[in-house]
């Protein structure tokens, strides 16, 4: 019996060994250790043994199970493992295929800086406030400061609609309509449309944008304009900028400043683009809100002072992103649009 | 305004550069825009011609000999304007001129050539400046000079020319002595003003001239001098260059004078040749309509009422601060002339030059404003000047008529409010140094500064104005910067405009780019989208003076820009646009309008390519539906011109109307050029931001299993989902959890003129799991009403 049982045990090992896929495996342990298998049945004639007998072929068979068990179980492992490892070798894709199935959306260049400036202000307490794009001549000019006779007020310069009204030819007439709502003390900003009688070219749009800001309260100075500006300044264009405030006239502020900023090609050195000056001109212009300014507001001017700003985003977004044409801003070239 | 730095050192000693000067001139207010020099110019002498010889291959060129002190040169020319005996401007071989242009050794058609006659151009000027009868030759020097020695030096060219941008508040520094007032004041010199002076003066005044009438309050002062014996002759060499380093050209000794003392004070002037003047007066008036003048240019000018001329006795002979008549010009046979220093309205100068499109340099000038008092200073530089230069006989007694003699204005200034406002804290003494340095005579009584306002600045009005002063002298950039402080605020934006910031970035996730076209359309945009005669969005706001007529009316309507984008990215051949704007509308509360339009906001949706009316629809519902407006009711819209009669909707929110989603009409569509479908969605932006709710309250997650049920009816083709889904949902008992729509089909099987619609129902209870009966039973009541209501018929799946 004990011939037999080794026998038995060196078949199943042969052909588990030389078995090659999981069905041949399972068919082998079944006619080995199934319950019709050949070791069962060999078992089953362990009746007819000596007591002496039992215990020591019942080791032997018990061994000779557990050997088959075991190489299955690995058989089975090493099996599941290669199958497996082909499966994933036959789902190889080619992983430089590009699909292009998502439409993908995207914010216009100019729009979107309008929204990040905005987002800036408010986290400087800024309150953001719209106005109309058909404005008042006294909104627009008047309540400005704006002389009678200045050339900006020509049909030359500004679009009309009538004798009292106009396309806003800047964003400051937000600031009268604000001061007339809010008074004094105030901190806002505004964007939006403007409109000036100028024929399309590379650097000129009848349409362009700009973004306005306002600061009233008592005692506030030159020295908190130039402050609240260099922050404004280092957070659009980077820390390593550095602006210059110079002397300039605007009809609404006194004392007026434009400001330049460093290159933002060279961002300082000195390059073509900026004549080898080092500066990116008149970026900004800003001043102290002409007295005449805040009482035409209603707001006591010798208790309050206050700055303005005002910038324009066409130009900022050119600069920012190299665009040498302001036609492709209006334009709307998907080609375009999708840059951004 | 262009500074030549060896004019200005007339008036102020420096030994700074012209770049320090520059520098220092911008920030103290005075914006440089560029510096200019002959610095290119290396090498070229002054030469003398010795010969003139015929070239044997070159019926155009020369071959001249020409003694340059060290040497004598053969060089050949093709110049016309050559005479032995000239001094002439010659670039030595390895000489250098502007434009990166080097002189070598040429062999002009067999002849060497060792060197180059220069012409005015060739040493840097530009054509504008240069004298007329220089053009097109060689520059030929004035007198004799050393030979040999270096061109710049003889026209005293060593110094650069640095131009300004000038601020409209600013007229007194259109002028070298206003220039020089600010390098003093910049740079702490003292101002030498010209000490006017006239040795000669012979007869009267009246023995020339009938006098001078002024016969408008547009001319506040008229000052008038004679000068006999002129003889008219070029300038001297010296006056030429100063005029033509200014950017103007030279003429002749007495025009170039008052060339010379206007760009010196800022005060334009004109001389009249006295003997063409008809009854040898002068009246300054308004133009009668249709008078006439022939101008210096040769142009013929036609005046209105509120054009200001000068007339003799018979009639005009100038534009008031614009342009002096053809026939009293100054000539070479003009004899006596008389002189004008005039002040006219700055603002009829302005109207005027720019009605008749002449802009001088006297006009932009008056334009901006000039103090009456400089009329009889500059009159009397003239006179100085004549007589300096020999140009003529100066004759006693001025002509001064001059209304309202403008007095120096008186302004006080709190020290303590410069120091406030500028955010600085400098001593009196310093404000008092800077205004003096400005020849604002200041004084300090101890509480305030009195400040007396010199009357070239024109610009000064208030205590801001003189702190302004300060300030700039101060530098802005020397101010250090200080916090806002205060209480906090809170940054914020209005509710409708953040609502316009979440859309833009839902419309982004969902795919869309982002656009933005003009406020003005031209009116035919309506036309073009088929717009009936009597809509409403006819009544639009009209420009008074638009850019052109595609510019000229206000738009009432998105579509038509988003249209024309389209098109134009369609016929470049872009394959598919999803884009939409978020912009203004224009619309009258009554025309003409007397009272601001409402600026209503409307989203614009617009696409053509790889989509469907469908995917817009969906767009637009999930755009919504992240507002918080979740219900949505569609009409059909069947008889709009504009749309698709059989593929357009009106949108509705709980009954507010919203907008119109639609796939526009095929006749539109061939007035824009496209032959894609196009999909757009107009939407009432204000609408939406007033409807929407972002309150967001979470819902629990379902304990109990879903039941899921499919059915399929087959229905009349023109029969709505919409319809069909109303009665599905009415029979749910609220236990329909979603109702997907996963099928319609069309075919043979169906029968003509039907259509199959296959929805998957999903029912849920929240409370308990439901059972098949009950599900079953609500299955069969809405198949019952469907074959009832609408004559469905169930159909096998």
């Amino acid at each position: 019996m004990k011939e037999k049982l080794q026998e038995i045990r060196n078949l199943a090992i042969d052909s588990i060994n030389n078995a090659s896929t999981l069905p041949e495996i399972e068919e082998l342990r079944i006619k080995y250790l199934g319950k019709k298998g050949e070791l069962t049945n060999v078992l089953k004639g362990m009746g007819k043994l000596s007591a002496e007998e039992r215990p020591v072929i019942g080791q032997i068979a018990n061994e000779i199970r557990n050997e088959i068990e075991d190489l299955i179980e690995s058989k089975n492992k090493k099996l599941r493992s290669e199958e497996k490892a082909k499966k994933l070798q036959a789902e190889k894709i080619d992983i430089t295929v590009s699909k292009k199935s998502k439409r993908v959306g995207h914010r216009h260049p100019l729009l979107a800086t309008i929204q990040e400036l905005e987002d800036l202000f408010i986290s400087m307490g800024f309150m953001v406030i719209p106005g109309p794009e058909i404005e008042t001549v006294k909104n627009n000019f008047d309540d400005l400061n704006s002389p009678e006779n200045h050339p900006s007020r020509d049909l030359s310069d500004t679009f009309y609609i009538n004798d009292e009204m106009l396309l806003r030819t800047h964003t400051s007439p937000v600031q009268i309509r604000a001061m007339k709502e809010y008074g004094a003390p105030l901190r806002m900003i505004s964007a939006g449309r403007t409109f000036r009688f100028d024929d399309v070219d590379d650097t000129h749009s009848p349409m362009f944008h700009q973004l306005e800001g306002l600061v009233v309260d008592e005692k506030i100075s030159m020295a908190n304009l130039i402050h609240t500006l260099d922050i404004f300044i280092k957070e659009l264009f980077g820390k390593d900028m550095k602006t210059r405030y110079r002397p300039h006239h605007f009809p609404f502020t006194e004392p007026s400043a434009e400001v330049d900023v460093s290159c933002l090609k060279c961002r300082g050195k000195g390059c073509p683009e900026c004549n080898y000056t080092g500066w990116s001109m008149e970026l900004l212009g800003c001043g102290m809100v002409h007295p005449n300014v805040l009482e035409n507001c209603g707001i006591d001017s010798e208790k309050y002072s206050g700055f303005a700003f005002g910038m324009g985003i066409d130009r900022i977004t050119m600069v920012k992103y190299g665009i040498k044409d302001i036609r492709l801003l209006f334009d709307n070239d998907n080609r375009f649009l999708e840059q951004f | 305004m262009l500074l030549p730095i060896k004019w200005l050192k007339d008036y102020v000693d420096t030994d700074k550069s012209s770049r320090e000067l520059a520098d220092g001139l911008t920030l103290s207010g005075s914006h440089v825009e560029s510096i200019d020099s002959h610095d290119e110019v290396i090498n070229v002498v002054v030469g003398k011609i010795l010969k003139i010889e015929d070239h044997p291959n070159a019926d155009k060129l020369v071959i001249c000999t020409v003694d340059i002190g060290t040497d004598e040169l053969i060089i050949v020319t093709g110049a016309k304007n050559l005479t032995v005996g000239d001094y002439i401007p010659v670039a030595k071989i390895g000489a250098k001129l502007p434009n990166g242009i080097e002189i070598n050794k040429t062999n002009f058609r067999g002849v060497d050539s060792f060197g180059m006659l220069c012409s005015l151009k060739e040493l840097g000027f530009h054509d504008n400046v240069i004298p007329k009868e220089m053009k097109d030759g060689i520059f030929i020097l004035d007198k004799e000079y050393p030979l040999g020695k270096d061109i710049l030096e003889v026209l005293e060219l060593r110094e650069a020319v640095i131009e300004f941008e000038i601020t409209p508040n600013r007229p007194d520094c259109l002028s070298i002595i206003g220039m020089a007032r600010e390098t003093a004041a910049t740079f702490n010199y003292e101002l030498k003003e010209p000490k006017i002076e006239i040795k000669n003066e012979v007869d009267d005044i009246y023995d020339y001239t009938n006098g001078i009438s002024v016969e408008t309050d547009k001319c506040q002062r008229f000052y008038s001098r004679v000068i006999k014996d002129v003889e008219i002759k070029p300038s001297p060499l010296w006056l030429q260059t100063r005029l033509m380093e200014a950017g103007i050209r030279p003429i002749s000794n007495i025009v170039d004078i008052t060339n010379f003392v206007m760009l010196e004070y800022g005060q334009p002037l004109h001389a009249y040749d006295l003997n063409h003047l008809n009854g040898k007066k002068i009246i300054v008036r308004q133009a009668k309509n249709g008078e006439k003048l022939v101008t210096l240019d040769g142009n013929e000018r036609i005046f209105d009422q509120n054009d200001i001329i000068i007339t003799d006795a018979e009639g005009p002979i100038g534009i008031a601060g614009v342009m002096g008549g053809l026939d009293s010009e100054i000539t070479n046979e003009t004899k006596i002339v008389l002189l004008e220093g005039a002040n006219f309205n700055s603002k009829n100068v302005r109207l005027t030059s720019k009605k008749l499109g002449l802009r001088t340099e006297a006009s932009t000038r008056f334009e901006k404003g000039i103090d009456p008092n400089l009329c009889s200073v500059a009159v009397e530089r003239v006179c100085q000047l004549v007589e300096l230069i020999g140009a003529g006989t100066v004759v006693k007694g001025s002509i001064d008529v001059y209304n309202e003699v403008k007095e120096p204005k008186k302004i006080t200034l709190r020290p303590e409010r410069v120091n406030m406002l500028l955010g600085i804290e400098i001593p009196v003494e310093d404000m008092l140094a800077s205004l003096n340095g400005l020849g604002i005579k200041s004084t300090f009584d101890g509480v305030l500064i009195h400040a007396i306002i010199p009357t070239f600045r024109l610009d000064i009005d208030i205590e801001a104005d003189l702190i302004e002063e300060i300030g700039r002298l101060y530098g802005f950039h020397n101010i250090e910067p200080k916090p806002l402080l205060g209480g906090l605020t809170r940054g914020e934006k209005p509710f409708n405009l953040r609502i316009e910031d979440k859309v833009k970035s839902i419309l982004q996730g969902l795919g869309l780019n982002e656009v933005m076209t003009y406020s003005f359309i031209s009116p035919k945009a309506y036309d073009k989208i088929n717009l009936p005669e009597d809509d409403s969005h006819r009544k639009y706001i009209r420009l008074l003076n638009p850019l052109g007529e595609d510019y000229s009316t206000m738009r009432t309507t998105l579509l038509p820009n988003m249209l024309e984008l389209l098109s134009r990215n369609y016929n470049r051949g872009v394959e598919s646009v999803y884009a939409y704007e978020i912009g203004n509308t224009f619309i009258p509360k009554n025309l003409p309008i007397t009272e601001l339009p409402d600026e209503k906001k409307v989203l614009s949706i617009g696409s053509y390519g790889d989509t469907d009316f469908y995917e817009l629809k969906e767009i637009v519902e999930i755009t919504l539906s992240k507002l918080g407006i979740k219900s949505y009711q569609y009409e059909r819209e069947e008889n709009n011109p504009t749309y698709h009669p059989g593929r357009t909707a009106r949108l509705y929110s709980n009954g507010e109307y919203l907008g119109i989603i639609g796939e526009i009409h095929p006749d539109v569509l061939e007035n824009y050029d496209m032959k894609a479908r196009v999909y757009t969605a107009q939407i009432d932006f204000d609408k939406v931001v007033e409807l929407t709710n972002l309150e967001i309250k979470y819902k629990p997650l379902p304990k109990y299993p879903a039941m899921v049920r499919d059915i399929a009816i087959v229905v009349k083709e023109d029969v709505l989902v919409g319809d069909i889904e109303k009665i599905i949902m009415k029979h749910g008992l609220g236990l329909i959890e979603s109702l997907k729509l996963f099928d319609i089909y069309r075919g043979s099987q169906i029968g003509e003129g039907l259509k199959s619609v296959a929805y998957s129902i999903v029912y849920r209870s929240y409370e308990r799991t439901l059972t098949d009966d009950e599900v079953n039973e609500i299955q069969d009541s809405i198949i019952r009403d469907l074959e009832n209501s609408i004559g469905a018929k169930l159909r096998s799946i």
